[in-house]
């Protein structure tokens, strides 16, 4: 087999053009992910039962079954349903683009609120009860202890999440959208060179992942300041 | 004082407390009147932690009575952390906020709670950083400190909130031998102003010259008490005479 070099240095800008909507879905699926992440664990951690109970079944459903299969119930199952045709979410959910976004985000949301409720466990009780003997409310020691602390706590989980978030944004090239694994396919099938193509997407798709770790490591190194002892 | 005007701060009346079937408080009494200083002594698990954890409402109590400073916190307390407000802890692994550095962390209660202006908490938190002989270290993280410095802070951030009472849960156990007598010394201070204290604590030099009343407890029940040179002198029970005798032979 021989090594079209040069077909590599065509294809990468061409797909770079897609790389746009690659961060598009990354970045937004990723803000409403982390939003409903947040949302599911308040349900989880609430000590009520009738919230955290439905809480876990979704988070058992939507961790425990292929993206890919949620992606094609919400673009091709949903549809078929006349209410959801009818309703206010139909604007979204009649767009590939939608379905992606939407299926990213609750996907990922599962996966964060576990996260995120690895680093609250993780926050040492004793601290808690130091805010609380200071007259310190239950809200204000989530927000002023609790947060902080099981942020810095889950940072290392949450950059893993957000890469691999990344990687499953190529599945919306499955639902017609031209990201730039979409462009990959389509100049695969214009020039029947896959090793070349898919070689150089992956090349692409590497260097994003190792500037996500690189920019998480740095956030991390600024938020452990107070670990680090003096020299 | 004369036993006439002693104002009464802290009062239990047949307290019983429950970890699911295990009872780790057997109706106990205590009273304890302003600006007066008690120890509380005993094996480890005898329900120290959990007798002064139930007066500002760390834990709470199953049976019997609980006044603190006017406020009963039986049934149903509608303010828990007003009461709170008014009654300080100190813990013995410090339970400093390790993301805040020291003057944040005296700082953050008077903010959250009294929403006093910063220049203001911040001139105190200052003043009780020089209370406790470290005003050097405002900026430094709570990791940087030494353990005596860590709990001086916990005991300044404590003050921050003017409390009238404040509690010790074993403030020197985790410390290094020699970092002790630094903690010893500001709350001999505290208790030289007349604040209101109770300590758990296992330092009997301590305890003979500040406490008005030492407290022996023993698997949940107050086996004895009485003001130190009794106790110490003239111990009654035999419960009493061992521990004594075994924390006195090493
Ligand atoms: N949260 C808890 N759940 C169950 N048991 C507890 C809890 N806290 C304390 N206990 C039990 O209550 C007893 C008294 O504990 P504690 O008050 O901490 O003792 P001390 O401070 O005297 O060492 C111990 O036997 C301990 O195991
Ligand atoms: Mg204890």
């Amino acid at each position: 087999m021989s090594f079209d070099i040069e077909l590599i240095l065509d294809s990468i800008p061409k797909m770079l053009v897609g790389i746009g909507l690659t961060f598009e879905l990354l970045f937004l699926s990723l803000a409403l992910g982390t939003a409903l992440g947040i949302f599911l664990l308040i349900l989880r951690i609430s000590g009520r039962w009738y919230l955290a109970a439905p809480t876990m079944v979704y988070i058992y459903i939507f961790r425990g079954t292929p993206i890919l299969v949620q992606i094609f119930i919400i673009y091709y199952g949903l549809p078929q349903l006349e209410f959801v045709r009818d309703s206010i979410f139909w604007p979204i959910l009649k767009e590939p683009f939608g379905c992606a976004i939407v299926a990213l985000s609750l996907n990922t949301g599962a996966y964060l609120s576990e996260i995120f409720r690895g680093g609250v466990l993780g926050v040492d009780r004793g601290l808690t009860e130091a805010a609380a003997a200071l007259g310190i409310s239950v809200r204000q020691r989530f927000i002023y202890i609790t947060s902080p602390i099981a942020i810095r706590l889950c940072l290392p989980a949450y950059s893993n999440d957000v890469v691999s978030l990344m990687k499953s944004t190529a599945l919306a090239s499955t639902i017609t959208l031209l990201d730039m694994m979409g462009i990959a396919r389509t100049i695969v099938a214009e020039t029947y060179a896959p090793y070349e193509v898919f070689i150089s997407v992956m090349v692409i798709y590497l260097v994003i992942t190792w500037a996500i770790q690189r920019t998480f490591a740095w956030i991390e190194k600024r938020m452990s300041r107070h670990v680090r002892r003096e020299a | 004082m004369s036993k006439a005007d002693r104002q009464l701060m802290i009062e239990l009346e047949n307290v019983d407390k429950f970890f699911g079937s295990f009872q780790a408080l057997k109706g106990v009494n205590l009273t304890v009147g302003k600006g007066e200083k008690v120890v509380v002594c005993g094996p480890s698990g005898s329900g120290k932690s959990t007798l002064i954890r139930c007066i500002n409402r760390l834990e709470q109590h199953n049976n019997g009575k609980i006044v603190v400073n006017g406020h009963e916190l039986t049934g149903a307390v509608k303010d828990i952390d007003a009461v709170r407000r008014e009654v300080g802890m100190v813990f013995q692994s410090f339970n400093l906020f390790p993301h805040l550095t020291v003057i944040d962390n005296l700082m953050l209660a008077p903010k959250l709670v009294r929403k006093t202006p910063k220049a203001e908490n911040r001139k105190k938190a200052m003043r009780l950083l020089e209370r406790v002989k470290i005003p050097e270290q405002a900026d430094k993280w709570p990791s940087q400190l030494s353990g005596g410095q860590q709990q001086r802070v916990a005991i300044a951030r404590a003050l921050c909130m003017n409390p009238e009472i404040i509690l010790f849960d074993e403030p020197t156990s985790a410390l290094d031998p020699e970092m002790i007598s630094e903690v010893l010394d500001v709350m001999i201070d505290l208790a030289r102003e007349g604040m209101t204290m109770i300590c758990v604590s296992h330092e009997m030099g301590f305890a003979r010259s500040v406490a008005d009343n030492v407290v022996f407890m023993d698997e949940g029940e107050i086996v004895e008490s009485g003001p130190p040179g009794t106790f110490f002198d003239n111990p009654k029970n035999d419960r009493t005479k061992l521990f004594l005798k075994q924390i006195l032979s090493h």
